[in-house]
């Protein structure tokens, strides 16, 4: 499928500063994108590039096989939920779902339809006699989504669609959002710096910082599969160690990693010199406690262990995470699914053992 | 009841009076220069002049048949009602008053716009550019337009070395020079409204407008506009109601021919020493004003104060 979506090789300066850098992208049709990037990595510029409210300073945006690049706002078939959600203050909830409607003299009657229509998909009917400021922050974003989605765009853009809603009301939200870009087909692309906001509303990510897109993949592939240091400590939670490449076979590689003070063994080859620094992600929830020492796998030398002290438990109902000083000085987060209402948890100032599958860590060269 | 919460008491009572205070000083003041004078003027405005001092027949007498008695004379209003002349420069004084406010808002709107949306370190300077003329007396000002306008002042002198004329443009005394006088003098008093009404309205609802496929100029009048016309509105009465009564600008500036309400007021109290017609005069324009004001609010609070 060609992409619906194409962002060729765009960089946006502001001054000499380049907030976004030499960015290419392809969305394709009907998909939620997210670009997710702490504040200041470019994410929102790229968004306003699509939406015609900046213009490149290099590079095209292509939209179903149209150059938008320079054209304004006023004429893309794209629409945008601000941060702000933007509602027109003076204008009542039907007013303000009907005003892009009416700019494009529609008939009355079919304008009627449609706002009536949406406003009953976002649950806001009875409200339509509203003004903004009489509404809650669940319903002013619910207002500003029926806004956008009313003229049926080809691209719907995002500005953290969520970030002013409490947590209840996010989750909730995060799953109608879906069900409604599932039932309109509508491409989304959405802009966010809340890792579980992308999580759980994309087809797929792409992980910005300091204008530059550094991996882009499904949740799982960028939080399975992170290709760099980055990308691995921005998405959830990991502890990444140094080391360097003891062998590197196309089955396996073994890192020395002196903060374990055991080698590593990973169960896929890299390509990298021998003896090249390295650094390996683990995520804590991929670690396993015991009291006791994990079994060696016979007639190999012990890996894949570590020995500590457990100085800070948190018991947070599901899960229990753990914060493990090692024998070197190092500490480890760990996280453990409560399995067992009556198990004899592990505690404080208790000495365990930390042991993971060789499929657990993922080596990184950058 | 404890010391404690008697001391409390004490306290609670002494910020009560304190409280009082803090809004009695200003009533009392208000009371004693504002409405004090209002209901003499009030007063006078039902009397009829005398060759004495004050020049007035006072309202109340008690006479040798020991009867008290209170006299209105009507006669000040049905005279204005009756003379032409105080209709028409009613009449008058409220058409150069609108036009004025008309012009100072088609000028003043671009000039607030410009500076609400100008860099934000620019800002205070442009600002502080609209304020400075206050630092001049305003007769002062006027005065100078004197000197601007006249036969051989310098726009004349740069119109006739350019070519564009070749006699002298007649500019002073004339309704013209009293527009330009009224708009320059009032203008600040449109701008400064207008500023901070524009500079509050939220940039992103104009890039709403336009993701929703509205042209800039139609956002304007769609968005821009309705959400600003609250400084609209104080914009043009503070324009308006000091140019209903204006007295300064239409006597130095205008012509002979300039019938305004506020010269009309001037001549009858120093030139006629017609104290009671003068005061008659002031209380229908100030009734007029407080009219006009009253109806602009309801039409206000009709639609739902917007955020």
């Amino acid at each position: 499928m060609p992409p619906y979506v194409r962002i060729d090789r765009v960089t946006k300066r502001f001054g000499s500063q380049a907030a976004v850098n030499d960015v290419s992208l392809d969305i394709t049709k009907g998909e939620i994108f997210c670009l997710l990037g702490a504040s200041g990595c470019g994410k929102t510029t790229l968004l306003r590039m699509l939406a015609g409210f900046e213009t490149p300073s290099t590079g095209q945006i292509w939209i179903d096989g149209v150059d938008v690049t320079h054209v304004p706002p006023y004429e893309r078939p794209v629409n945008m939920m601000f941060q702000s959600y933007a509602l027109f203050p003076h204008l009542t909830v039907e007013n303000n779902v009907a005003f892009g409607l009416r700019q494009d003299g529609l008939p009355a009657g079919e304008i009627r339809d449609r706002v009536a229509e949406m406003l009953a998909m976002v649950e806001l009917k009875g409200y339509e006699r509203r003004r903004p400021h009489q509404l809650s922050g669940g319903q002013r974003q619910r207002v500003a989504l029926a806004r956008a989605l009313v003229k049926r765009p080809k691209l719907l853009l995002l500005d953290e669609p969520l970030g002013a809603l409490d947590r209840k009301l996010r989750e909730r939200t995060q799953f109608e959002l879906v069900s409604i870009q599932e039932r309109l087909g509508v491409t989304f692309v959405i802009v966010t710096h809340d890792q579980e906001e992308a999580m759980t509303l994309a087809t797929r990510i792409g992980v910005m910082s300091a204008g530059e897109i550094l991996q882009v993949g499904a949740p799982t592939e960028v939080y399975e599969y992170p290709n760099s240091r980055f990308v691995a400590d921005f998405i959830g939670s990991v502890n990444l160690f140094e080391g360097r490449l003891l062998d590197d076979e196309p089955d396996h590689v073994r890192i020395e990693c002196t903060e374990l003070g055991y080698p590593i063994y990973v169960d896929h080859g890299i390509s990298s010199s021998p003896d090249a620094k390295v650094s390996v992600a683990l995520r804590p929830e991929k670690i396993s406690l015991s009291r006791e020492t994990p079994a060696a796998v016979p007639g190999r030398q012990p890996e894949n262990i570590a020995a500590g002290m457990v100085t800070d438990v948190a018991y947070l109902g599901e899960v229990s995470r753990y914060l493990i000083t090692l024998d070197g000085g190092r500490k480890v987060r760990v996280s453990q699914p409560n399995l067992h209402r009556h198990a004899e948890r592990i505690g404080w100032d208790e000495r365990v053992w930390l042991s993971w599958e060789p499929s657990a860590p993922v080596v990184l060269t950058q | 009841m404890s010391t404690g919460s008697s001391d409390l008491g004490r306290g609670w009572s002494r910020l009560q009076v304190g409280r009082r205070l803090v809004l009695g000083v200003p009533y009392l003041w208000l009371c004693l220069f504002f409405l004090v004078p209002l209901v003499i003027v009030f007063g006078i405005s039902f009397s009829t002049p005398k060759i004495a001092m004050p020049p007035i027949e006072p309202l109340v007498s008690y006479g040798a048949d020991r009867v008290l008695q209170l006299r209105l004379y009507l006669s000040n209003y049905t005279f204005i009602a009756q003379d032409s002349l105080y209709v028409a420069a009613f009449a008058n004084s409220l058409k150069v008053a609108f036009v004025s406010t008309v012009l100072a808002l088609l000028l003043g709107y671009p000039m607030a716009y410009g500076i609400a949306r100008a860099p934000r370190n620019w800002r205070s300077v442009l600002f502080l550019l609209v304020v400075l003329p206050f630092f001049t007396s305003f007769l002062l000002r006027v005065y100078a337009w004197i000197g601007l306008l006249s036969r051989a002042g310098p726009i004349n002198t740069v119109l006739l070395k350019l070519g564009i004329i070749h006699e002298p443009l007649v500019m002073l005394q004339t309704d013209f020079a009293v527009y330009l006088g009224m708009v320059y003098s009032y203008l600040p008093f449109m701008v400064l409204p207008l500023y901070s009404a524009i500079e509050k309205l939220d940039p992103s609802l104009l890039e709403a407008a336009a993701d929703l496929g509205c042209r800039p100029i139609k956002a304007f009048f769609r968005v821009t506009l309705p959400l600003t016309s609250e400084g609209i509105l104080a914009g043009c009465l503070l324009v308006f109601i000091p140019s209903v009564g204006e007295y300064v600008i239409p006597a130095v500036l205008g012509g002979p021919g300039t019938l305004m309400i506020g010269r009309v007021l001037w001549e009858e109290f120093f030139n006629n020493r017609d104290w009671p017609l003068a005061s008659a005069v002031a209380v229908l324009l100030l009734l007029l004003l407080v009219g006009f004001i009253v109806v602009l609010q309801r039409v206000q609070a009709r639609e739902p104060a917007s955020e």
